[in-house]
């Protein structure tokens, strides 16, 4: 495969990022999203702002439900 | 058992009643803080609809452990419905509009923090939960389903394209578009409520 690697722009590599992450993109387009991150630092900035945010996101605390509603809630499930 | 229309000739049994009961009241906090993330107004309602839906097809449901992701399926079935009913007003924005925006980029570029050494992880930190739940309302809603549904939920890509009943590149593509939306709309909030002076000066 690495002769077929090709570069790619840092909008590209950019676009790229979430789905690297997720390892949802297929081996011919993750060579070419390391191979442009083996020489752009703005790139690798951006893949640890992208893993920064990912994981801000999935640490975000719940929505805490009222005990007002939770209450009303429970009513309605036992009167279901 | 008779109070829900439609229900009369489901024949849930009352041992099949009191499971489903038992499993919905531990979930609920779970579904509210998702239906909660979803739509601005009307979580309650979201999660009652969910709760009926449910209740219908309960018997159907093999495997008790599967409950809380059956459930959230449920509710993003319902959240669904209610998106394709205002299809007319939910338009996907051209992906240039934010295409060339970049959080990290701009946070170097303006350096709002100029003390700090960890600047885009303090710039996060600025955001408590009600400055994310206000962010993500700034969205539009089809691009913030996947991604509360991906990235808060941890639901997988095919799993949201099955429950949007969407092709899986339209969610890719949503996704991408919602990240870059959402970035956008941190930073513009950040500026319109002076979160990072604030932060700044703390």
């Amino acid at each position: 495969m690495t002769g077929q690697q090709s570069s790619i722009p840092c909008s590209e590599a950019v676009r790229q990022l979430w789905n690297y992450l997720d390892g949802a993109i297929s081996a011919a387009d993750q060579e070419r999203v390391e191979k442009h991150l083996s020489f752009c630092r703005t790139c690798c900035g951006e893949l640890e702002f992208a893993k920064e945010l990912r994981s801000f996101l999935a640490s975000n605390e719940a929505e805490e439900i009222p005990p007002d509603v939770k209450a009303h809630l429970e009513r309605f499930v036992r009167e279901l | 058992m008779r109070r829900v229309d439609g229900m009369a000739d489901i024949g849930v049994q009352d041992r099949t009643k009191e499971a489903f009961q038992k499993m919905a009241v531990g979930e609920l906090p779970a579904l509210y803080s998702l239906a909660r993330r979803l739509i601005r107004d009307g979580a309650e309602d979201l999660v009652q609809e969910t709760l009926i839906r449910a209740y219908r097809s309960f018997v159907a449901l093999k495997e008790d452990e599967a409950g809380a992701r059956w459930l959230k399926s449920i509710l993003v079935n319902v959240f669904r419905d209610e998106l394709r009913k205002r299809a007319r007003s939910v338009e996907e924005l051209p992906v240039e509009e934010v295409e060339d925006f970049s959080l990290y980029r701009t946070l170097v570029e303006v350096d709002p923090l100029p003390y700090s050494d960890t600047l885009h992880l303090d710039f996060l930190r600025a955001f408590g939960k009600d400055d994310i739940r206000e962010v993500l309302m700034r969205l539009p809603m089809l691009y913030r389903a996947p991604l509360v549904l991906r990235y808060m939920d941890g639901f997988a890509t095919k799993e949201i394209a099955r429950m949007l009943d969407t092709p899986l590149g339209t969610i890719l593509a949503r996704l991408h578009r919602g990240r870059k939306r959402f970035e956008a709309e941190m930073w513009a909030y950040a500026e319109e409520t002076g979160l990072l002076i604030w932060e700044a000066d703390k």
